[in-house]
This record gives structure tokens, C-alpha cells and sequence, in this order.
């Protein structure tokens, strides 16, 4: 019980002092609050005009990784479809002429199921699936929220800072 | 009768029996890569090392003849060592091709690294490469970096298939496998290898990428290919039937099966042709108007001017309920065999149906000539048939026949000249029993779910994919066929003439049949069971074999317990 937040649970059936029974201070005390929240620096932002970049480590939408060549990194192991906890996932593989003999023909994830946990980017073996920096993610259909190869495949460039950092996580351990 | 300890337990062998075989039979886990329960001893990949006392080396359980009062340590840590020391050495070269393996998942050296090694590799160096991708034949594809030189896949073509054209080139590191010049490896039974080869070195054309093993759900069912009935199971996903492989069964099969039955007998099921509904003139219309448009030609012609042709394809069920119809109607019962070719050595048989025993049993003949005779004059002015090609096949025209009638399951020029067609669902969407060419009886399951039989209800084997899709989700939306059993097709059409027949499920009409035709006495869905029954009057003894429970495992469930074990680990 000793965790129990003080927020979240006000006494029930406080008695109310004389003071706080007359009202009208209490009014005031309120409103000085917010007079002096009026001298502070914001913290809020004008959205959308305003955007804010989010940080390398931060877990936005799923992608798949293009290389410069135009192809996608992906090799259809389906090691991330079978992974992910709400089966966000769907990987068709078919084989390809290249070296590497297997590519996803269809890459399929629902935008609604994803809870953007990140084990899909965890445990591919290519590094081929990163989370990006994009939430933002409007569906006006049921449709519209499965989002195939053409909005996943995101050129290595623009995933430049994501790619280190993961560098960078598993040089540490 | 040898006794022998393997890990403090004591265990009665039978004589001539290795360690390897004594210990999986008592539920002993020994790792082995080269040994396999139908083929010859090669001890050559020195996985299945356990300690003997007396022997001052390790000793390789495959190989090791059991002696009275031996006594075998497989997990103390001489041996334990012995095998990490030989998973890691067959590591050393191989490729890490796990992702784009399609022996991933279901691959023993896979397994083994997880639960025999020590999990890191010291091997600093380049890795070998050899080549991959090499066609070995029409089937069959090979990977030289992922073989182990196990030699498994070259016994099967010595000693099973009898086609030895697979052998070992160079030595050490470069070893590799190559068929000799001027030789393919096409015989027909050349994608049993695929099956037995531990590793992915050899994957099959005709499957390759399609999905992961653990996507699949695994029915376990009979080959309708021939008159065998090899035991198979049928891998599906999205309701998509993707391959086939052997159940072991040594009363019918082995551990084997043909690349015909593998390769011809799932595509007519995901075929663009389906029949699904019913249709009248084909237009399609509700399957009871169909149903009554049969009944009242039925009715209309005279007993001796309609034919009942009964079918090999369908099972003793279907039959079954089709022959209560006929002989309420008329005497002219019989049906087509088809054969093709001759038996061979092995597995294949000349007739191409897998159920011709069961019509027999049930007393249904094939026609004999005056009958086709009549067939041909015009004498016979209506044919009611269940599934069955016979046009195509060009042992009957119905250009003399006013009304014709059939179940089919997909379109062919016999349907083509239908005056009805009834929806009949295929042999991998039913229930039923198939009778092979010796009399064994076996059941069929349903693998692919029609919109009468729904996986979840039916326990059908549910995928993962399979148990937890939604209607929104693009990976369950695969094609679900309308079509009936044939029998249930059958009693509607019974129904309609007025007769009383209410079965509920397919097993309640092999109750009734068992209870009234003498060679099916004693037969239940029970007694038959997954390896199968003889018939009654077949004094056949059933083998059992305790290889069924290692080599059968469902590749789904391996999945599962494999990830269970991690879980429990961790
Ligand atoms: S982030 Fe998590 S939920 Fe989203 S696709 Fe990846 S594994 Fe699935
Ligand atoms: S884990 Fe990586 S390589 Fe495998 S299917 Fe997913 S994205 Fe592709
Ligand atoms: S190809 Fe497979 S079965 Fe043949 S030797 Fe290599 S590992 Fe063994
Ligand atoms: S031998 Fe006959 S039953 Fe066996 S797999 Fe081949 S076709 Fe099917
Ligand atoms: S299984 Fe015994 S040496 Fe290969």
C-alpha cells in the first residue's frame, strides 16, 4: 500500500476547512496558478506547424531498409512475423536470380495490430526492419492502415541516425 | 535377450539391436544426423557418441551392437563434450543461412546448436565456399555449403530407390556431393531425400520459399494417388494446401512416398477449377434445387434406364450412402478403375485410386461390357455419378445419355456435359475412409476448410497464423471452397425420394456401414486410428514402430516445444 500515489488516490471524505468552505479564495489560489504558468516558458507546440524530431532511439513506425540499389535488405526469413506479438507482420518470400536467393514479393504490416515494440528490428538478421522516426499515422480506411513494400522501403540514407544507434547498442553489450 | 543400462535405467533389448535403436525406443533421446530408421548403418557423422564402460572411447550408439549387461552413459560429460566438440567442428564451415534456409525450423543441426553446443563460434577464418543452388534433377535442388556429409541422401538412391547416382567428390573441407556425369537424379522417388536429409543441403523445387514451417498447419491424412495410400501429411497455410510428405507408417509406406502422389495430388484442390456450388445447366442455383432437379429425374425414368456410377476416387462413405440411394432406384451400380502403368518395386501401384478395396467391400463391381454396352445405345437415358473424371479419361461418352448427374470436385470434360453438379469437397477437405490395395484401411482428415468445415471447430490443426487471424487480416482470407462430403450429397438426394437418413457426421455413416456390410465388421474411426487397420477377413498383424514418434513429429508442434524449452531455459 505504500506505493499508492497520492494523486491518484485523494482522501475520501476530507473534511473541508472553514477557509476552503467559503470558496472564493480557493478560486484565486487556482487562478494565481495559472497567471504564473503565463510568465513561464512554453512547453507545448503549435502541431503541425511545429514538428518535433524525435531522437534515434525513439520507436516510430517500422521500416524496411533500401539499399542504395534500390533493393530491399530483406531476405523474407520471416523471423520478425513470427516474432511480433500481435502478428502485425506478413512476409511472403519467393526466390530471387540474386546471391541471395530469397526476397520478400509481399511485406505486409498492419498499422493497426503494430504496438511499435521494436522486436521485429531486434531480431532480424539483416538488419533490414528499423523503427523510424515517423508517428505520424492517420487511416481514414481499415485498408489504409496495412501498409505493403511501397510505404515501407525507406532508402538507408534517411535511416542513417537509427542504423548507427542500433550500431552503437550492440557494441556496448 | 541382451539387458542393457542406458543412463541407470535398465532397458531388455531384442538381440542384434544398437544402442541408437534401444534408447529412442525408451524414449531416450540420442542426436544423430547419418543414422535413419530405413536405411544402413554409415557412422560417419559421429553425433550420436555416448559413452560405453568397458570401452575406453566414446562409441557411436548407431553403430554399438547391445551385449548383455552393457552399460551406456549418454549425457555424462565425456559424452556431452564429445558432441559439442562435433557440432562445433560441423559448424565450422557451414554458412549462416538460417534466414533464407527453408529447412529452418525444422532442421536438426539447427536444433542441435541450440540444445548440443556451446552456442559460440571460435572459428575465426573465411569459411568455405562451395556451390549452391545445383539442380540435381527436376525435383531437387542442392546446397553444398549446407551438407554435412551425412551420406544419407546417397544410401536412399542405393538402397531404397535403386537408382544410385549421387556420390561424394574431393575430401576434407571441399568434400561435396555430385551425381556421376551424365546422370540425373529423376527417379520417383527422388523427393524423399529432401525429407530425410537432416540439414536444408536439399530443398525441393517445387516448395522452395513458399512458407515457414512453423506457418504451416500439418494434417495428418492418406496419399489419394494410388492404391497404396502412402501416409502423408499436408502442410497448409492461408488454406492454401503448399506440400505433402511421408508419415511414417511401417504397414503401408515406410517412411515414404512417391513424387507423383507428392507433386499431382494437391494442385487439382487449389485449383482455379473448383467446383464450388452447385450448379443446374451451369447456371449456378441453391443446392437444394439442384438436389431436387436430381430426385425428379430420378423419379422420371424407369429403374432400368438409369446407371449409378460409384467412384474409387471418393471414400467408403461416400459410397456408401451413394449405393443406399442407388438400390432404392435401380440395379445398375458399378464404376471405372483407373490404371496406369505398372506396379512397381516400391510403393506405386498400376491402379491410380486409392480407394478400389472399398468398393469391393461394399460389393460394388466394375461394369462389365454389356453394361457399357448399354451405356453406348442409349438404352441407359440417365447417369447419376459421384466424383469422377471417366470422360477425360475416355472410358465412357455420354453422347447418348438424356440426363447426367454428378458429384465433381473440380471441372472436366465430364462435368462439362453435366446436367447437374453437386459440389463435392476433395480428399483433403473431408473426413472418410480409404481402403488400400491389401486391405488396410485408413482415415482421411480434413487439411483444408471449406464453408462447411471451419478449422476451429472441426479440430482441424491450427497454425499460429491459423488460430489467431481476424477477418481484416490479408493472411486469412484464403479461399474457402463451398462443398459437401459426397455422402451428405448423396443423403439429400435420398432425402428428396423420400427415404429416412439423418447421419450427422461422416463417422456416424461408417458406423452404420461397418454394422451392415460384412467386410467392414469390427472397423471404428478408433480401431483405425492413424496407422490404420486391416479389414475384416485380412489376417494382417499391425506393426507399430517407435521411429513414429521421433520422425513424425508435427514440424508445428516441434516448433512449439522447441520454443517451450527456451522459455523454460531462460
Ligand atoms: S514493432 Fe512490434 S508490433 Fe510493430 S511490427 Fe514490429 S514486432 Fe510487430
Ligand atoms: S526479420 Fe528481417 S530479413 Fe527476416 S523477414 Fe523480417 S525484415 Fe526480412
Ligand atoms: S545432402 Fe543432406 S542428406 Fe545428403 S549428405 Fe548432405 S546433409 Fe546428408
Ligand atoms: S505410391 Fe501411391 S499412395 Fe504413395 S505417394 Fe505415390 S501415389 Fe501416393
Ligand atoms: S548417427 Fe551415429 S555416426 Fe551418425
Amino acid at each position: 500500500m505504500q506505493y499508492r500515489s497520492k494523486y491518484n488516490n485523494p482522501k475520501p471524505n476530507r473534511k473541508l476547512s472553514l477557509w476552503e468552505k467559503l470558496y472564493l479564495p480557493e478560486i484565486a489560489r487556482g487562478l494565481l496558478t495559472t497567471i504564473k504558468h503565463l510568465f513561464r516558458p512554453k512547453f507545448t507546440r503549435q502541431y503541425p506547424e511545429e514538428r518535433w524530431e524525435a531522437p534515434a532511439a525513439f520507436r516510430g513506425r517500422p521500416v524496411l531498409v533500401m539499399e542504395e540499389n534500390g533493393q530491399e535488405r530483406c531476405v523474407a526469413c520471416g523471423l520478425c512475423s513470427r516474432v511480433c506479438p500481435p502478428l502485425a507482420i506478413e512476409v511472403q518470400a519467393s526466390e530471387t536470380d540474386l546471391l541471395k536467393e530469397r526476397y520478400p514479393v509481399r511485406f505486409e504490416i498492419n498499422m493497426i495490430r503494430c504496438i511499435f515494440c521494436g522486436f521485429c528490428e531486434e531480431v532480424c538478421p539483416e538488419e533490414a526492419i528499423v523503427m523510424s522516426k515517423d508517428y505520424e499515422l492517420v487511416y481514414r480506411k481499415y485498408d489504409d492502415a496495412i501498409y505493403g513494400k511501397d510505404k515501407l522501403l525507406t532508402p538507408k540514407k534517411d535511416l542513417k541516425d537509427r542504423l548507427e544507434y542500433l550500431r552503437e547498442m550492440r557494441n556496448k553489450t | 535377450m541382451p539387458k542393457v543400462t542406458i543412463d541407470g535405467k535398465e532397458f531388455e533389448a531384442r538381440d542384434g539391436q544398437s544402442v541408437i535403436q534401444v534408447a529412442l525406443e525408451n524414449g531416450i533421446d540420442i542426436p544423430h544426423f547419418c543414422w535413419h530408421p530405413g536405411l544402413t548403418v554409415a557412422g560417419n557423422c559421429r553425433m550420436c557418441l555416448v559413452d560405453v564402460e568397458k570401452i575406453p572411447k566414446l562409441s557411436i550408439a548407431c553403430a554399438t551392437t547391445v551385449s548383455d549387461g552393457m552399460v551406456v552413459h549418454t549425457q555424462n560429460e565425456k559424452a556431452l563434450k564429445a558432441r559439442e566438440d562435433v557440432m562445433e567442428f560441423l559448424l565450422i564451415n557451414h554458412p549462416l543461412d538460417c534466414p533464407i534456409c527453408d529447412e529452418a525450423g525444422q532442421c536438426k543441426l539447427q536444433d542441435y546448436a541450440f540444445s548440443h553446443s556451446r552456442g559460440v563460434s571460435r572459428f575465426e577464418e573465411e569459411k568455405v565456399h562451395k556451390e549452391k543452388r545445383v539442380p540435381f534433377g527436376p525435383t531437387v535442388l542442392f546446397d553444398a555449403e549446407r551438407c554435412i556429409s551425412c551420406s544419407r541422401c546417397i544410401r536412399f538412391g542405393e538402397e531404397i530407390a535403386e537408382q544410385p547416382v549421387l556420390t561424394f567428390i574431393q575430401r576434407g573441407d571441399q568434400v561435396t556431393i555430385e551425381p556421376y556425369p551424365g546422370t540425373v537424379l529423376d527417379n520417383p522417388y527422388s523427393m524423399n531425400v529432401i525429407d530425410i536429409c537432416p540439414v536444408g543441403a536439399l530443398t525441393s523445387r517445387d516448395f522452395r520459399f513458399k512458407a515457414r514451417p512453423w506457418d504451416m498447419s500439418f494434417t495428418e491424412t492418406v496419399c489419394p494417388h494410388c492404391a497404396r495410400g502412402c501416409n502423408i501429411r499436408v502442410g497448409t497455410r492461408d488454406n492454401q494446401i503448399l506440400r505433402l510428405e511421408p508419415r511414417p507408417n511401417p504397414n503401408v509406406n515406410d517412411f515414404w512416398m512417391c513424387d507423383m502422389g507428392r507433386l499431382e495430388s494437391y494442385p487439382p484442390v487449389n485449383a482455379e477449377t473448383r467446383i464450388s456450388g452447385a450448379f443446374l445447366h451451369h447456371k449456378k442455383v441453391s443446392l437444394d434445387d439442384a438436389v431436387q432437379a436430381i430426385a425428379n429425374a430420378l423419379k422420371k425414368y424407369r429403374p432400368e434406364e438409369i446407371a449409378f456410377i460409384a467412384s474409387p476416387y471418393a471414400s467408403v462413405e461416400d459410397n456408401f450412402a451413394f449405393l443406399e440411394v442407388a438400390k432404392s432406384k435401380s440395379k445398375i451400380v458399378g464404376y471405372f478403375s483407373h490404371h496406369a502403368g505398372e506396379n512397381d518395386k516400391l510403393l506405386i501401384r498400376a491402379d491410380r485410386t486409392p480407394n478400389a478395396y472399398g468398393l469391393k467391400i461394399l460389393g460394388i463391381n466394375e461394369f462389365d461390357s454389356t453394361i457399357k454396352e448399354s451405356l453406348k445405345t442409349g438404352k441407359i437415358k440417365m447417369i447419376y455419378a459421384l466424383e469422377d473424371d471417366f470422360v477425360s479419361q475416355g472410358v465412357l461418352s455420354l453422347d447418348k445419355i438424356e440426363f447426367f448427374a454428378c458429384h465433381a470436385t473440380n471441372e472436366s470434360k465430364t462435368t462439362e456435359r453435366a446436367d447437374v453438379i453437386l459440389p463435392a469437397a476433395s480428399w483433403a477437405e473431408k473426413e472418410g475412409v480409404f481402403v488400400n490395395f491389401e486391405g488396410w484401411a485408413q482415415r482421411l482428415n480434413p487439411a483444408v476448410e471449406t464453408t462447411h468445415h471451419v478449422r476451429g471447430l472441426d479440430h482441424m490443426n491450427q497454425s499460429r497464423l491459423d488460430r489467431f487471424a481476424s477477418k481484416f487480416d490479408r493472411w486469412a482470407q484464403g479461399r474457402k471452397i463451398d462443398a459437401l462430403e459426397s455422402w451428405q450429397l448423396a443423403e439429400m438426394v435420398g432425402i428428396h425420394l423420400g427415404m429416412k437418413t439423418n447421419h450427422l457426421y461422416t463417422e456416424d455413416v461408417f458406423e452404420k456401414a461397418s454394422s451392415s456390410v460384412a467386410g467392414l465388421a469390427g472397423l471404428s474411426y478408433e480401431k483405425i486410428g492413424s496407422l490404420g487397420h486391416p479389414v475384416a477377413g485380412i489376417g494382417k498383424e499391425i506393426k507399430m514402430s517407435f521411429y513414429r514418434e521421433v520422425y513424425q513429429q508435427n514440424t508445428q508442434d516441434h516448433a512449439e516445444i522447441l520454443e517451450m524449452d527456451i522459455h523454460a531455459e531462460a
